[in-house]
């Protein structure tokens, strides 16, 4: 039940979610701008192209399942399972308020949401339960999960990166969003997480690096991940933090601050220019 | 002389027969399945038992991840460690999406087999009562022991299941009808009233009996689930005398005598006692010794109640 996007329209899709999150985001004057835009093309080639999932049934036990471990990217996830019909679009402008199934970090009450994040660190090891859990029932389907490279820096990430080749958990597939900026500044000033692709080597998975803002490359590495028998695969993808807004992008600024109306503008008007660039 | 099973060794063995009975029972290890007993479950059940290495954090992911599939997963460390070590797991990956995962907490309070502060723990029940979505298990003995873990297995959310490591006297019979949330009357009284989770219940039977010879009848309340506590036990419990001892293997702050205090303070305030660890950690030293040195012998709960019955004395005083 793959996603109804070709290869060919998911960088115009990605545009698309990147113009939602700026809608919300400055709806609710506030959230996390940058590493939800560093994390379209991510999201949009995993929702639309490479997962197996149906937005009819969220809770079809076949389904892969995603993790957005960096849960404070939400706005770019809720913006995909919008415009991938697990609700209505309408329903984006709730984010962040009371009683919304769109809570600022994603809540697994929500359609779509396979599992509660937010706290940096854990994703990946609930992955490694999924996974652990979809081969003990025989389920056919694969866990994704999306970490942030500041993220990386949690201890909890690399335990579970030990425990994924012990079980040859070739069903798991990390993402690192590896947009090299975290709140206060570059990741390798505030904590330095490079080598990234040489840790997960020596961790014994399968690595692979692509262009995170090519959603072609994503899509590859994917189906070249369900190639990989025998171990789990980490795709380091390489992106800018802001990715498409100009003043937004490569800088820590707007890891987490409010769009204010004269931005949004700004912003979107720069967003249906590069669509029409591509 | 009173029958003594390990509470281990009744997890042990319950683990294996929930695991014949019940599929979707599966088991996550920090490398002490040895210790708690699981590892009969890891021999009986070798598919369904997942050893996580010394990572306690990443093992409670786990289990949320395989709770998230349809499993009930079994955590498992010493207490201390699968409760304070985790604390952020449980609360994120677990609690707070409600998943059914049941973290088996062994060796808690202070016997912990000549292990002293790191491996005692005396801060769990308070801690993992004040999130929101958990149960807290604390059964009294090897049977009550057995009843938890299948009841917990059935309970559909998280559940703490907090158990000892040395043999303990056997208070219940087998055709004691255990229920998650219900405290259970072990001794009709009317001068004080004894509250106890955990295997103080053996201990407290003990001081009954010591008080009874002294003439100061015991009202004996035990309750194994701290949380969601049987609010309406505990206050018939506590309108029976009018004076409560609370008793706990634990820290006086948060845990057991903490919850009384909770419901009673609001609903019959009542004049109390605390028998638990007087917020200090503990050390390394045979059992005997830790038990007598923190206050927490049978002879500790009898001296509790003599206290409370001098102030009813010295009350009712012309």
């Amino acid at each position: 039940m793959a996603g109804p996007y070709r290869d060919e329209r998911l960088a115009e899709l990605a545009n698309g979610l990147r113009r939602l999150v700026v809608e919300t985001l400055c709806h609710t004057q506030a959230g996390h701008p940058g590493g939800s835009l560093s994390a379209a093309e991510i999201v949009a080639a995993l929702f639309f192209s490479v997962m197996r999932v149906d937005p009819q049934d969220p809770e079809w036990e076949e389904r892969d399942r995603f993790i957005l471990s960096k849960g404070h990217a939400a706005p770019v996830y809720y913006a995909a399972l919008a415009r991938r019909g697990y609700f209505p679009e309408e329903m984006l402008q709730t984010y962040d308020e009371l009683d919304s199934l769109l809570q600022a970090h994603p809540d697994m009450h929500c359609p779509g949401v396979d599992m509660s994040s937010g706290s940096l660190g854990q994703g990946l090891s609930v992955g490694v339960g999924m996974a652990l859990g979809m081969r003990l029932k025989a389920i056919d389907a694969r866990v994704f999960v999306v970490l942030g490279d500041g993220e990386l820096q949690e201890g909890q990430i690399w335990e579970a990166a030990m425990a994924a080749p012990k079980f040859g958990l070739d069903n798991l597939v990390a993402i690192v969003d590896d947009n090299r900026i975290q709140l206060m500044g570059d990741t390798q000033a505030i904590m330095p997480v490079e080598p990234i692709s040489e840790k997960w080597r020596a961790f014994n998975w399968n690595v692979l690096e692509v262009d995170g803002h090519d959603p072609a490359a994503i899509v590859d590495a994917c189906a070249a991940a369900a190639r990989a028998k025998g171990r789990p695969t980490v795709i380091l993808a390489h992106t800018v933090k802001g990715k498409g807004v100009s003043f937004m992008e490569n800088t820590h600024e707007w890891h987490c601050a409010p769009v204010t109306e004269d931005l949004k503008e700004r912003a979107l008007t720069e967003l249906c220019v590069r669509k029409v660039r591509q | 002389m009173t029958e003594m099973i390990a509470m281990r060794d009744a997890y042990g063995r319950a683990l294996v027969d929930l695991g014949e009975q019940n599929e979707r029972v599966v088991a996550v290890d920090a490398d002490l399945a040895s210790s708690s007993k699981m590892n009969l479950f890891a021999e009986a059940f070798p598919k369904r038992f997942f050893q996580m290495g010394i990572a306690e954090q990443n093992m409670t992911g786990v289990a949320a991840g395989l709770a998230a599939l349809g499993f009930v997963a079994f955590t498992n460390s010493f207490a201390c460690f699968a409760t304070l070590r985790t604390t952020d797991q449980i609360r994120v990956s677990i609690a707070q999406p409600s998943l059914p995962v049941v973290i088996g907490g062994a060796y808690s309070g202070l016997l912990g087999g000549k292990t002293g502060k790191t491996h005692q723990a005396i801060e769990d029940i308070a801690v993992m009562r004040a999130l929101p979505n958990m149960t807290v298990v604390a059964p009294g003995d090897g049977v009550e022991v057995r009843k938890a873990v299948f009841a917990a297995a059935d309970h559909g959310g998280p559940v703490y299941l907090r158990m000892t490591r040395d043999p303990s006297p056997v208070v219940f019979d087998e055709g004691y009808d255990f229920k998650i949330g219900r405290a259970v009357l072990v001794r009709e009284g009317s001068d004080v009233t004894v509250i106890t989770t955990g295997l103080m219940v053996g201990r407290a039977v003990e001081a009954a009996a010591l008080l009874a010879a002294e003439g100061i009848s015991v009202h004996l309340l035990h309750v194994p689930t701290v949380k969601p506590l049987d609010v309406a036990a505990v206050v018939a419990a506590a309108d029976k005398t009018g004076f409560v001892v609370t008793a706990e293997e634990h820290n006086i702050i948060g845990g057991l005598g903490g919850a009384v205090a909770e419901v009673l303070g609001e609903q019959r305030p009542t004049p109390m006692k605390r028998v638990g660890v007087a917020d200090v950690y503990g050390e390394s030293a045979p059992n005997d010794d830790l038990l007598q040195k923190y206050g927490l012998t049978a002879g500790h709960i009898a001296q509790a109640a003599r206290f409370l019955m001098e102030r009813r004395a010295a009350h009712t005083q012309p």
